[in-house]
């Protein structure tokens, strides 16, 4: 069985958000990036587990960037996976970056694709179901349990209102959520290995992008707190009602 | 010409969300010079179905099909895309919730439209199809430009408060032809959590830090939750040590909540929180540090104790409501 796991890379997140350029950017200096916490934590470390159990041959990761995501890319290669494929691309559209990881995939034959439930930067989730499509694959979301047999997952996921447990053949793309798995610290031997272990650089071909982004803006500043003694929570419960009318 | 939407129900009853994502439709289509329809899915009475109309749609698009009483999003996908063919749809919305995130970008890729991911404005179609939404976990928010012919939007939840009007929509059965592929994934097995508010679609939410000192001490939540009719929730090292189910979890890596009201108990306001509560209209912070940051990122504030404050809130909730 093979596995793709789809990397994201996003600032680290206690990032401060600062806007650039008449709110049209991002400054991004100094900012640290990290893996998509749900790619990492729960994508990836459920992947490897499968591999190590000997459920997977193969765990290949990807990711669609430029040149300046491979560090973020050799991270995710020193917690484990055999190798690493870069798309040479920088997309903001959702459609795009699907389609990239689609064309990548085709052509790999892959058992089960592994991505987080939505990426902390742009906060989406709309790859994955996307790349399903182009797959012409079952996608199920917000998995919390996956066991895999043969050729069939077992995936526990959250439903409206409850969860759910489905069985499903490969393909089939699967977003992870807490409770997949548990996060892991890579250690040393996995950092030197990293090095060693092949990050191949692929040139998509071009699909134009159907959204754009133009502009940001920050959250309104709060107008101030305002103080209610500890002794008086009946003016609280009568601020909230004629002040604030939330109750 | 037309805007479809995708409208959800639980047994039947159709959810208050969406209405909004109803309403929402109604008024894009008003400004965009055409009519809305909904599309309903699975068992459901027409009676239900013809009250869309308070929310703006004329028509009502009914596919009785008993198996889509539970989420088969391929199936869903094409439900919707048969819709949109049917009634020459152009703009599609669904609700940025579990279902509609599953669905949406399917019907996206199928119509090769460009589709927004949790929708928090009308498009602005001055500047041609701009719409906010919250990225970085609510930390900031983007505008997003839709340049395809056909568009998708997923509309968050409680963003527009709901105008009931007058009007009773025709209901009209559409069949729709579906393949093997799309009710491929089998459940085996499903448990609704019933009696207990959705963390996610809350209006008021109680929420808890590492200042409650420990899981027997989460009686004091659930009483004013309760009281309150609010649903509960907590912080990451809450949810780390096992003090309360992971699902609870609210911060920018676990969920995000958009409630009217979110009450905030022992919890220091770190970023990685921040971001996913600042959506919430009013928030009340207890804390017994005054130097707690949430404090800046709130309306009202309590400084002490929260074992002796949550008693007493609890007590002023349930006075109020029986003076009311």
């Amino acid at each position: 069985m093979k596995i793709l796991v789809c990397i994201s890379q996003v600032p680290d997140t206690s990032t401060k958000i600062v806007l650039k350029d008449n709110d049209t950017a991002v400054n991004t200096q100094g900012t640290t990036w990290i893996i998509n916490p749900y790619d990492e934590w729960y994508a990836l470390i459920r992947a490897l587990e499968l591999k190590e159990s000997g459920a997977a041959s193969d765990v290949h990761l990807i990711t669609v960037g430029k040149a300046d995501t491979e560090p973020v890319i050799r991270k995710a290669l020193a917690l484990g996976g055999d190798q690493a494929v870069r798309i040479d691309a920088d997309s903001n559209d959702p459609y795009q970056t699907a389609t990239y990881i689609a064309d990548y995939a085709k052509s790999n034959g892959y058992d089960l694709v592994l991505c987080g439930k939505e990426s902390i930067d742009y906060n989406n989730g709309t790859v994955g179901v996307m790349l399903a499509e182009l797959l012409d694959a079952d996608y199920i979301g917000f998995a919390t349990n996956i066991q895999v047999e043969g050729t069939t997952a077992t995936v526990k996921r959250e439903i409206e209102g409850g969860e759910e447990t489905d069985v499903v053949n490969f393909p089939v793309v699967i977003s992870c959520q807490k409770g997949v798995a548990e996060a892991r610290i890579p250690n040393m031997r996995g950092i030197m290995a990293a090095r060693t272990r092949p990050l191949n650089v692929v040139t998509p071909t071009v699909v134009p992008a159907v959204t754009e982004l133009l502009s940001y803006e920050m959250p309104p500043a709060k107008a101030g707190v305002k103080m209610v003694s500890a002794d008086n929570m009946d003016e609280l419960v009568e601020l909230l009602h004629a002040e604030a009318k939330v109750i | 010409m037309s805007v479809l939407v995708l409208v959800e129900h639980t047994d039947g009853n159709i959810k208050k969300k969406s209405f909004e994502a109803v309403q929402y439709a109604a008024e894009i289509a008003q400004k965009t010079g055409s009519t809305a329809t909904a599309l309903v899915l699975g068992t459901i009475a027409d009676s239900e179905l013809e009250n869309l109309g308070t929310y703006g749609v004329k028509k009502v698009l009914h596919v009785t099909d008993a198996r889509l009483n539970e989420l088969h999003a391929r199936a869903y996908a094409t439900a919707l895309i048969a819709a949109a063919q049917k009634e020459d749809s152009k703009i599609i919305i669904a609700l940025h919730d579990i279902n509609g995130k599953a669905v949406a970008p399917r019907v996206a890729v199928k119509l090769k439209a460009g589709m927004i991911a949790g929708a928090l404005s009308y498009p602005d179609l001055a500047k041609g199809f701009v719409i906010k939404k919250a990225v970085f976990s609510g930390k900031a928010f983007a505008f997003v430009n839709i340049t395809s012919d056909v568009k998708v939007i997923t509309l968050m939840a409680n963003s527009f408060p709901l105008k009931q009007g007058e009007g009773k929509a025709a209901v009209e059965k559409l069949d729709v032809t579906f393949g093997e592929k799309d009710f491929g994934i089998k459940v085996k097995e499903v448990n609704k959590v019933t009696g207990e508010v959705s963390l996610a679609d809350a209006e008021l939410v109680v929420s808890g830090g590492r200042g409650m000192k420990g899981p027997e001490n989460w009686g004091l939540i659930e009483d004013l939750a309760k009281e309150l009719g609010a649903a509960t929730a907590c912080s990451r090292p809450v949810a780390d040590a096992g003090w309360r189910p992971h699902h609870e979890h609210v911060g920018q890596t676990g969920g995000t909540v958009r409630p009217n009201l979110y009450i905030a108990v022992g919890i220091s306001g770190a970023i990685q929180h921040l971001a996913g509560v600042n959506g919430s209209k009013v928030i009340v912070v207890i804390n017994k540090d005054p130097e707690a940051p949430f404090f800046k990122a709130a309306n009202y504030g309590v400084l002490g104790d929260a074992m002796e404050i949550l008693p007493r809130l609890t007590e002023a909730v349930k006075k109020f409501k029986q003076h009311k």
